[in-house]
């Protein structure tokens, strides 16, 4: 997505507008039809909406379309039962090791030190001090044996445990009532969740996978495992987790994906 | 005295499509393609079928999430249009008028002339068994076609529809297959349609006038 910078206008004449050919040409610019301008400026606009084609400028549709995007975040939001559980599996089911995805190849997947690794705090949160990965991994767990579901339309069943996003929010003081979640990450990834889908009884920050520490490829030493989001909002290597009401975007969602993506 | 010349209104005259009909097909046609050629973007970032590849060329968005911006900006039209025909087929009868009865013996030998291209269409107000067969089973199609739709976006809120197609995976492919019929279907019907033009004009005029009290919807309209 461009950022569009201010510039200096180039259309801002130079010099002041010479009123003469106004003048001579008057009579010509009084016969202008206005309602008929009018009228042809309708039916184009018409015309674009019917096609979707871009007419004039395929910004207009571009426009359109991340309107939808989201009003249909605002739709799933009202389809989101916070008591809805979503389906759970059996051991035997869980792959094993789960399917790698990141925005590059496995092979540049680059390790996260845990020694060093701290988990910062911000935004609307009581006790913002950072957290080290033993102090994390101290912390009670819970398991989930959950499908994964990509935007693309792969799925697995993958075996994940670790503390309890919601415990963990209301332990470090957090504004629960606050509207989004945003987590970002060492390998510059973020993502950001609703404050429902945060306190929803199966999200969890995920620290093992099939009760071993998760390895590096799929996000050592802490991810977000979510039942009901599709795969890519589930950030992998976390570093920071803030809580705001400002809309934080995120990695794919600034790049058009649909925000909600509720499952 | 003046004579003052009291004109009646010349009686409605009630068309073989109606315009709400008209307005319904030509919305439909536009969110079919929006939704067929956007889906078929998303279905090739993860194939059902390794041979199966649609070229980009046909597809709609451009990339994986333009695609889904255009697939679900095409579902709400489609489903929001499909409710109204369902229920306009209903109050108004049309439905029964045009579509009911079908029968197995009429189905078949409409099936057997058709093949021989000798299938009379001289009153298009009319539809055939075969016709009959294809509007019921593509209205039937397109109901499926949202529900694995709602099963493949939804399947944990509406997870009770994901299970109705087996899994995940299962929802995937019946909303793969229904597009296929949807698809098929469609060849028939434009190819039909321009080799019997007048059927293809009635849809954007209307059609010859019909008379509604030749066929009365069934008792309780």
């Amino acid at each position: 997505m461009a950022i569009k910078t201010p510039s200096p206008s180039i259309f801002r004449p130079q010099q002041r507008i010479d009123q003469s050919v106004l003048a001579e040409n008057r009579k010509l610019v009084e016969e202008i039809d206005r309602r008929k301008i009018l009228r042809g400026a309708v039916s184009l606009g018409a015309l674009s909406m019917l096609t979707g084609c871009s007419v004039t400028d395929r910004s207009a549709v571009q426009s359109v379309l991340r309107a939808v995007s989201e009003w249909n975040d605002l739709v799933q939001g009202w389809l989101f039962d916070p008591n809805k559980l979503a389906p759970t599996y059996s051991e035997a089911q869980v792959l094993k090791p789960p399917r790698y995805n990141a925005y590059y190849e496995i092979e540049d997947v680059k390790p996260v030190d845990a020694a060093s690794w701290k988990l910062e705090l911000s935004g609307l949160i009581g006790d913002k001090r950072p957290w080290t990965a033993q102090q994390i991994f101290e912390l009670p767990e819970q398991e989930l044996i959950i499908r994964h579901i990509c935007v693309e339309g792969w799925d697995y069943i993958g075996q994940w445990s670790g503390p309890n996003l919601k415990q963990f929010l209301e332990r470090i003081g957090a504004d629960l009532t606050a509207k989004y979640v945003m987590f970002r990450c060492a390998d510059d990834y973020s993502g950001s969740i609703d404050m429902a889908t945060a306190l929803h009884p199966q999200t969890i920050l995920a620290t093992r996978y099939a009760k071993e520490p998760i390895t590096d490829p799929f996000g050592f030493p802490l991810r977000l495992r979510t039942a009901t989001k599709l795969g890519f909002k589930n950030p992998k290597w976390i570093t920071s987790i803030e809580v705001t009401n400002t809309y934080p975007g995120g990695y794919w969602e600034d790049r058009g994906f649909n925000w909600h993506s509720g499952l | 005295m003046t004579e003052v010349a009291v004109h009646a209104p010349p009686a409605r005259v009630r068309r073989m499509h109606p315009l709400a009909v008209r307005i319904m097909h030509w919305t439909n046609a536009f969110a079919m393609v929006i939704m067929i050629g956007s889906g078929w973007k998303i279905y090739n970032d993860e194939v059902l079928f390794g041979w199966l590849h649609f070229p980009d060329w046909i597809t709609i968005g451009g990339n994986a999430q333009g695609a889904l911006q255009w697939h679900f900006l095409g579902m709400w039209i489609f489903t929001l249009n499909l409710i109204c025909y369902i229920v306009y087929g209903l109050l108004t009868g049309r439905f029964w008028r045009k579509l009911l009865p079908v029968w197995p013996r009429q189905v078949i030998g409409d099936v057997r002339a058709a093949l021989h291209f000798k299938l009379a269409h001289d009153d298009i107000t009319r539809y055939n068994a075969v016709q009959r067969v294809l509007y019921i089973g593509i209205i039937l199609v397109m109901i499926v076609q949202i529900i694995s739709g709602l099963a493949i976006w939804k399947p944990v809120q509406f997870q009770e529809l994901t299970a109705l197609f087996y899994d995940f995976q299962g929802a995937r492919l019946a909303h793969f297959i229904c597009m296929a019929l949807i698809v098929a279907f469609l060849f028939v019907h434009v190819l039909l349609a321009f080799a019997v033009p007048k059927t293809l004009a009635a849809m954007i005029t209307g059609g010859p006038p019909v008379d509604d009290a030749r066929r009365p919807p069934p008792a309780g309209e």
